[in-house]
């Protein structure tokens, strides 16, 4: 972005303050376009014809550093690249860092299909959503133009996920672009040699192509300088990812130059950034040794700027930190995820039912819905307003204190004693010295559930219903 | 003068052109040519502005001959041919057919001017202790691993040992399993077995609730613990904050002269009892607070100032969250103490340490299976446990955390691993990965 205070995007606004885009100023609207919290579409004035010129500059102002490139269409649709700055504090980063993981030409049709369901119907619960991971990629290991069309054939009649098209051979691309016409493949890739034949192929396709130097960034800028001029800025830069050694040492500080002189402001080589933890299969042999250092390659690429990459274990122990160093690294830090405070029913309760308390926290709320919905437990959750503040946090600062459980319940306009048979509330096991005074304040009986609510399903069996006293 | 018209304009005026009409027509200045519209050139357009930047030519070279001049002449030799190109077909983007050079260069960080202090950890017979060697952190003049700066020392990992058994992790325990009464054998194992940096000796049976050990118990542990190692080592109390302060005061006693690091100082205990335990006998402090930069900032201050320890004794501990599990704080509030430290905040610029067992409170580090049906397979815990200490870690390393305190043998081994690797001094055979696409795998 070329501006930093919303006073300077705010000049080219409209200036009527006709609340259209959900703000009640034009300033304030800008200065969620400063924290590209808004789009500049959201400000319909602005797109009337007599604006036309001020929307083209401001947009032109606007528009991220770092280019964002589209891979695939439809809802799968990936979006990589498109950060403003090296430090998430910052700002946040933009367009969490693709997955690919591999199959192969030569692999047979069942196994083939086989992993491509696997990978594409992996999920894992995180925070009220699911971690899935996002594309596949095709290599070419048969050097084969037409098996290669007939896997990346098979590839798209089995998911609708984006895919990569992978060989150095122009009419092994070729091949697999006709099999895949109208899904926006990433072709991968073109490199020093044959840049020619596969810059063409990504003009002819209008698909975005990832140019390869290992190693060599003026070469990297070269073809990227090319390429513009060629007509595309559909491109994704692999600059080598080494496996081992002092070789991965130099891929790590490529990897900084390159996001680094991006931000800095030098066009030519601000585009998304591919990382290859895949090549980790290249200097182990055996299969734990090499799914591991592949994690640890692809979260080092993770947190420092690889924008897509391409896998190859799909171990759980290796996809779920994966999916989580992601998450880690993408979640907006300005905000705090919370989910509203109040009454949630979880399955179907009843005046038998139990009463849960936890906080509005969003990571301790879906933990706590979702480890007890997916045990069939039926019950009332309360999330009191801590803040956003997790259980031991909020007990430790005050956010979580025996009146605002009461405050919580109540507010909800629900009364233990008659909407219960039992007249018990449950708090959490890290809450446990809130007990009296939960008691004291509500007049209800309360119980301590365990620390950590994945053990809820086995105390509720002791535990519930409560022992009349 | 430059006069702006927009193409259709220029066109529509040359069409409307009577030819007869064109005596003493003057065509002045340049005629610029406006091509409004939002991104590139995509192919449709170029060939629309194309086929009428041909009309407008046809019709100035229309002038030209009208004029007197030869304009087919200048067509034929100028396209080099003699028939007319052929209609109808979409041209191509301009062939391109040799790389545009193009060198890449990128500058270094220039606000990075603090160097982070040096702390050493241990001290061996020749400094007043008995270690047989030390250990050096800090000392950055970049984020870890830059190229703006060199690393000046590598990352160290020091392994917990525990005064008393105390629940763990499956695949922790069964490492441990046969030395878990016996702190100082613990020790040894660490040291021997799993390339331990440096050992770390919890003395949580101390805390009241626990066993409530009294402190000059808990002390000959300690003491047995340097007797079976001579590796530097960290001493940790309960986390008590009433009893913690005794237990590190007699700690510290009875390690005089080792240089070990106090863990911890923080501000809701009595942070001047340690601090002065510390400075009596020697020793380093851990300034430990809870995922606040500036609760840190104060921590750090009030040692500096108001306990007079001296800068070269100070390590902090921002506190480390478990990957999923507020990891995203952890991270974040490293990588701004760190880049406030090199930009000059003096109050920050301090090796850092990070208690990466906490990655161990991860149900997903732990836990046989997902209790979320809906959730795929999570595969064996064995496998998962150990990764999860070793991605946690490494966040932290790349967000300036200098040690790391860690439990599992195959985390530390592969954290070791990686970041003696981004830190430069891991060889390896080197690898041609120019045709990785066909690797078979
Ligand atoms: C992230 C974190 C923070 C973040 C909080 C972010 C947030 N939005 O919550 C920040 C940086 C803000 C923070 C601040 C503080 N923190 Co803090 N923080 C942590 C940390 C690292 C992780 C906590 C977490 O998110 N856990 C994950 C969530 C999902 O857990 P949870 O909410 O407890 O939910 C689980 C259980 O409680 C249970 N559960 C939840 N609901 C229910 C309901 C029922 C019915 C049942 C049965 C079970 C159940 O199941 C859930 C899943 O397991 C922990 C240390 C650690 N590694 O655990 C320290 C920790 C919680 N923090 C601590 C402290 C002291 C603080 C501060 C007071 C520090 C300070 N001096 O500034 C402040 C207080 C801030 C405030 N309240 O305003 C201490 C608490 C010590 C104590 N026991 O009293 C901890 C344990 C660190 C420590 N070892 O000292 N912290
Ligand atoms: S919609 Fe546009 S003109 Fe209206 S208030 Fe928002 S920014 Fe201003």
């Amino acid at each position: 972005m070329k501006i930093n205070s919303p006073l300077e995007a705010y000049k080219f606004l409209p200036a009527t303050n006709c609340g259209e885009c959900g703000e009640a100023t034009c300033m304030a609207f800008a200065a969620h376009l400063i924290d590209r919290s808004h789009k500049l579409t959201d400000c319909k004035p602005i797109l009337e014809e007599k604006f036309k010129k001020k929307y083209e500059e401001l947009d032109a102002l606007l528009a991220p550093e770092i280019r964002e490139v589209e891979i695939g269409v439809g809802d799968k649709i990936a979006k990589i690249g498109g950060d403003d700055v090296l430090y998430r504090h910052k700002l946040t980063f933009f367009n969490q860092t693709q997955f690919a993981y591999d199959v192969t030409d030569s692999m047979d049709e069942k196994d083939l299909v086989e992993r491509v369901n696997y990978i594409q119907d992996f999920k894992k619960f995180y925070v009220g959503n699911f971690l899935t991971v996002d594309m596949i990629a095709v290599r070419c290991t048969s050097k084969d133009p037409a098996k290669f069309a007939a896997a990346v054939k098979k590839v798209i009649e089995t998911t609708d996920l984006p895919i990569i098209l992978c060989s150095f051979d122009p009419a092994v691309l070729k091949a697999g672009l006709e099999a895949s016409k109208g899904r926006n493949p990433l072709l991968y890739a073109a490199n020093k040699d044959n840049w020619k034949e596969v810059g063409e192929l990504a003009l002819e396709y209008d698909v975005p192509v990832t140019l390869f130097a290992p190693d060599d960034l003026d070469m990297l800028k070269t073809l990227a300088k090319t390429f513009a001029a060629m007509g595309t800025e559909k491109l994704v830069l692999d600059p080598g990812t080494y496996p081992t050694g002092k070789q991965l040492k130099k891929t790590f500080t490529n990897f900084i130059k390159v996001r680094r002189a991006g931000i800095d402001g030098d066009r030519e080589i601000a585009y998304p950034i591919m990382a290859v933890p895949f090549t980790a299969w290249m200097a182990h042999d055996d299969p734990v040794s090499a799914s591991y250092w592949e994690t640890v390659v692809a979260s080092v690429f993770t947190i420092k700027y690889g924008d897509i990459m391409i896998l190859h274990s799909t171990e759980p122990y290796a996809m779920l930190p994966e999916l989580h160093i992601r998450d880690t690294i993408y979640t907006d830090p300005r905000k705090p995820v919370t989910v509203d405070p109040g009454m949630y029913k979880v399955g179907e309760p009843t005046a038998d039912s139990p009463v849960l308390v936890t906080t509005n926290f969003a990571l301790t709320y879906y933990t706590v819905e979702s480890d007890i919905a997916s045990n069939k437990i039926d019950c009332f959750l309360w999330a009191i307003d801590t803040d956003g503040i997790g259980v031991e946090a909020a007990v430790a600062g005050g956010q979580l204190t025996a009146e605002k459980i009461k405050k919580g319940i109540e507010e909800s306009g629900f009364d233990l004693k008659k909407d219960t048979t039992h007249n018990t509330v449950v708090i959490p096991g890290l809450a446990a010295r809130l007990q009296g005074d939960v008691e004291d304040a509500t007049g209800a009986n309360v119980m301590v559930g365990p620390a950590d609510s994945g053990r809820i399903p086995g105390w509720m069996e002791k535990n519930w219903p409560p022992q009349k006293k | 003068m430059t006069k702006k018209m927009k193409l259709s304009q220029l066109s529509d005026m040359l069409q409307d052109l009577n030819v007869e009409s064109l005596e003493g027509v003057t065509i002045e200045g340049d005629i610029e040519l406006n091509i409004t519209g939002g991104g590139g050139l995509n192919p449709a357009l170029a060939y629309a502005i194309g086929s009428e930047i041909s009309q407008i030519s046809l019709h100035m070279a229309n002038i030209g001959r009208i004029l007197g001049f030869p304009a087919e002449q200048l067509f034929a030799s100028a396209f080099g041919m003699a028939e007319a190109p052929q209609a109808g077909q979409l041209p191509t983007s301009p062939k391109i057919q040799e790389l545009l050079a193009s060198k890449f260069e990128v500058a270094k960080v220039d606000n990075w001017k603090n160097p982070i202090q040096e702390v050493t950890l241990g001290a061996t017979s020749g400094d007043g202790g008995s270690r047989k060697s030390t250990v050096t952190i800090g000392g950055e003049n970049a984020l870890p691993y830059y190229f703006d700066a060199e690393m000046p020392h590598r990352n160290y990992v020091t392994m917990d040992v525990f005064d008393m058994p105390i629940g763990m992790a499956k695949a922790v325990k069964g490492n441990y399993e046969d030395v878990i009464n016996d702190p100082a054998e613990w020790a040894k194992k660490v040291v021997r077995d799993f390339n331990a940096d440096m050992v770390t000796i919890h003395l949580i049976s101390t805390d009241p609730l626990i066993n409530d050990t009294p402190a000059k118990e808990a002390a000959k542990v300690v003491e047995d613990v340097l007797q079976a190692v001579d590796v530097p080592i960290v001493i940790g109390g309960s986390g008590n904050p009433e009893k913690d302060p005794e237990v590190l005061e007699k700690a510290a006693e009875v390690a005089e002269g080792e240089r070990v690091l106090l863990a911890s100082a923080s501000l809701n205990l009595d942070y001047e009892r340690i601090a002065k335990a510390a400075m009596d006998y020697g020793h380093n402090v851990l300034s430990w607070t809870q995922l606040e930069i500036n609760a840190q900032k104060e921590l750090n201050r009030k040692l500096m100032k108001q306990c007079n320890v001296p800068r070269e004794r100070i390590v902090m501990d921002p506190t480390t969250a478990a990957l999923g599990y507020g990891l995203d704080y952890a991270y974040t509030n490293m990588e701004r103490i760190r880049l406030a430290g090199l930009m000059g905040d003096d109050e920050l610029t301090f090796p850092m340490s990070s208690g990466t067992t906490n990655a161990w409170g991860a149900r997903e580090a732990w836990m046989v299976s997902s209790p979320l049906n809906q959730d795929s397979d999570w595969g064996p815990r064995e496998y998962r446990g150990p990764i999860w200490e070793i991605v946690t870690g490494l966040a932290l390393s790349l967000a300036g955390n200098d040690m790391f305190m860690m439990m599992h043998p195959t985390s530390v081994q592969v954290l070791k691993e990686i970041t003696q690797t981004l830190y430069g001094s891991i060889e390896s055979e080197e690898i041609d990965i120019t045709n990785w696409i066909g690797a078979e795998v």
